[in-house]
């Protein structure tokens, strides 16, 4: 049994214009210590299906169809005492901006701690014990003094850092990282998904990281998910991925990074943009964009068909991968 | 810096230090029975040099509050040195009045970071875009102003049709484009282009980054290009500033700098793209972390940070050498030969 299985996901936003279906049957697992990629456009539903797996999911929005088994458990069947226990216990969630995270009038120390104790029966010393444990682990120097300090006193590149560790209080089984990095420096990029990467491998915590940065998951994944318009269109290992990508969106969004031509020619944009969920086109979703298209692209939805150990939805995959 | 006929802008010197500690009551503290007034000040940019050769794309680089914006909007007069001087085309500007620099105005373009907020939200992008040229040009008449306006919206793709919509009803990517038609209307040849794409996705970056390209082609626009995202600047840039704390560490042909960094930071820099089709990382750690430009560091700003650092480092600025011009790098541990 797979520690996390998302089984055939769909959510919808009712909204005045009419229903969207901003999640389109999405499925897929993690095994326990296994890093895994979302990847896809702005508005392709890569923090929905973060905010599904955690239950997250409010009005007017409606997880509609589908399971998120945790563990053999269905989370969306949980009421709201339970999933609090897992919710930031068993599966930690790091936002973008870490003042999701913080809050900007308590101490990172007095965070932690209440935390801490939120979930566990701890005195407040054993729970400042544990603060001091993963400020270190996630190498911020002067761990001790850092637990009076405020958040704004702190660096971006520290701000993250601590709701890391603050993602790692509980020991959690997965984390799910919503674009952790595109707010920080190249450098200070690196820095953090390295330190991301050796944790998980450190202390086999899962990870599902979402981004639309390829060169990001590439450094930290084994497996990528590739969402568009709320569905998923190509999944396998990252290797075979970003190597032979077999849906023509993926190999689009990684020819379109400047490392794929020479310097100063023309980028390869993929032409057009993903449409608005209340209008996704017939067929295929990516067809009026899609260079290799032919009659029935237009007619006739693709399905998710299996190829070796990858996932893809598009009537030409097998030519890809024949080439 | 060298200063050639061909140079567009030249920035000699430049200082900036924005005062943060308040009002003066704010600033009046009282200490072993004295009264002292203390000035709290941020050092954003720190004695640059810098010139701007006709028709290039020079991109500066640096991490976050390096003072790249700060450059950008003291070419631009939109903030006044604090020393230093700014030439554009042979003729002094950063000490210029405001009607003095209005034929600037519109010589000199700033595309800014955020398309969502630069982008007035109550008005049309027919009002938007026409607005500045019924200033700059008012020799036009109405229809004359129409058909610029709609040439331009043409040229970044954006139909001529949709004029009367507003700004949220279009995608970021598209109303970044529509930040650059406000910036091409007038007819521009200087334009500061402010991290155009870091809030875009990499398809849309790819759209506006090949805009930009043609429109440089199309126009002979000289571009300053901010940026932190280095795999951009290869791409595009002639040259490449690399910036840290406020002042220039390297300085050089984009080709030069990519392919043999000398600057301790450039190195770790450039180390630190991720990039997809390589599996191993061989990212260079950078020790502590970066300090505040309210307390700058003596000597070169960086020591603090780098492995080669010794005293003269922590106690001497270094300066940019000059024995290759397009390639210069401001660092003692080079000069005497140590890496
Ligand atoms: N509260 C909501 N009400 C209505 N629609 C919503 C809501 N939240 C998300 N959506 C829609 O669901 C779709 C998917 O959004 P989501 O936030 O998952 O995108 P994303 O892939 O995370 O994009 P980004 O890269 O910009 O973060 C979008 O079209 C969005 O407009
Ligand atoms: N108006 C201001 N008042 C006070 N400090 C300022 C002001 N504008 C900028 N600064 C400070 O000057 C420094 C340089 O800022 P600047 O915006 O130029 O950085 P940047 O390199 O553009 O950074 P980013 O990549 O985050 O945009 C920062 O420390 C910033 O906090
Ligand atoms: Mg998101
Ligand atoms: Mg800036």
């Amino acid at each position: 049994m797979a520690l996390l299985e998302v089984k055939n996901l769909d959510v919808i936003f009712k909204l005045r214009t009419g229903d969207v279906k901003a999640i389109d049957n999405v499925s897929f697992t993690l095994e326990k210590g296994e890093r895994l990629g979302i990847v896809g456009e702005s508005g392709a539903g890569k923090s929905v299906t973060a905010f599904a797996i955690l239950n997250l999911i409010s009005k007017p929005g409606k997880i509609t169809n589908g399971q998120v088994l945790f563990e053999g458990r269905d989370l969306a069947s949980l009421d709201d005492e339970q999933i609090r226990d897992i919710r930031g216990n068993q599966i930690s969630m790091i936002f973008q901006d870490p003042m999701m995270t913080l809050n900007p009038v308590l101490t990172i120390g007095n965070q932690m701690v209440e935390c801490l104790q939120a979930h566990r029966n701890i005195s407040k010393e054993k729970a400042k014990e544990i603060a001091i444990e993963k400020l270190k682990a996630v190498q911020i120097p002067s761990a001790e003094t850092r637990l009076d300090q405020y958040p704004h006193e702190l660096s971006g590149g520290m701000r993250q850092r601590v709701v890391i560790a603050i993602a790692l209080l509980s020991d959690p089984a997965i984390i799910i990282a919503d674009e952790p990095t595109t707010a920080l420096d190249v450098t200070i990029q690196a820095e953090i998904l390295e330190l991301l990467l050796n944790l998980c491998k450190e202390f086999h915590v899962g990870l599902i990281l979402i981004t639309h940065d390829l060169g990001v998951v590439s450094q930290v994944t084994e497996k990528i998910m590739v969402m568009y318009a709320g569905a998923v269109i190509e999944q396998g290992p990252t290797e075979q991925i970003i190597h032979q990508p077999i849906h023509p969106y993926t190999q689009g969004l990684i020819n379109a990074l400047p490392q794929q031509t020479i310097p100063g020619q023309r980028l390869n944009q993929i032409k057009g943009v993903m449409p608005s969920l209340q209008d996704i086109p017939q067929g295929c979703a990516f067809h009026p964009r899609c260079e290799y298209r032919q009659e029935v692209c237009s007619q006739q939805r693709p399905t998710l068909t299996q190829y070796a150990e990858r996932l893809s939805a598009c009537h030409f995959s097998q030519q890809f991968l024949d080439k | 810096m060298n200063q050639t006929d061909n140079n567009l802008v030249a920035i000699e010197n430049l200082f900036k230090e924005f005062v943060i500690s308040g009002s003066f009551l704010d600033e009046i503290t009282f200490e072993k029975g004295k009264l002292i007034r203390k000035r709290e000040t941020v050092k954003a940019v720190n004695g640059v040099n810098m010139n701007i050769a006709q028709g290039e794309a020079l991109c500066v680089v640096g991490e976050s509050g390096c003072g790249k914006t700060t450059i950008g909007r003291l070419v631009m007069g939109l903030l006044q040195p604090t020393r230093g001087s700014i030439h554009y085309a042979g003729q002094r500007i950063d000490d210029l009045s405001r009607d003095q620099l209005i034929p600037y105005r519109r010589k000199m373009q700033m595309i800014f970071q955020n398309p969502y907020a630069s982008l007035n939200p109550r008005k049309t992008v027919n009002y938007t875009l026409s607005e500045p040229v019924a200033y700059h040009f008012p020799e036009l008449n109405k229809s004359e102003r129409a058909e610029k306006v709609a040439e331009v919206m043409e040229s970044v793709g954006i139909s001529p049709k949709w004029g009367d919509r507003f700004p949220h009803e279009f995608s970021g990517g598209q109303r970044q484009r529509i930040s650059i038609a406000r910036a091409l209307t007038v007819d521009p040849e200087f334009i500061v282009a402010d991290e155009p794409i870091s809030a875009l996705d990499v398809s849309i970056q790819a759209q506006v980054l090949n805009l930009l390209m043609d429109a440089q082609e199309q126009r002979k626009l000289t571009y300053l290009f901010i940026t932190h995202d280095l795999s951009v600047v290869e791409h595009f840039g002639t040259r490449v500033a690399v910036m840290y704390l406020g002042t220039l560490c390297e300085f050089g042909e984009t080709k030069k700098v990519f392919s043999q960094p000398k600057h301790p930071y450039t190195k770790a820099l450039l180390s630190a793209i991720p990039k997809i089709r390589t599996t191993e990382s061989k990212h260079i750690k950078l020790n502590g972390e970066v300090p505040t430009p309210i307390n700058l560091p003596s000597g070169c700003v960086f020591h603090g940070r780098c492995p080669h650092a010794t005293d003269i480092c922590k106690q001497q600025i270094p300066e940019l050498d000059s024995s290759d011009s397009t390639h210069r790098v401001a660092c003692h541990a080079i000069a005497e030969g140590r890496i």
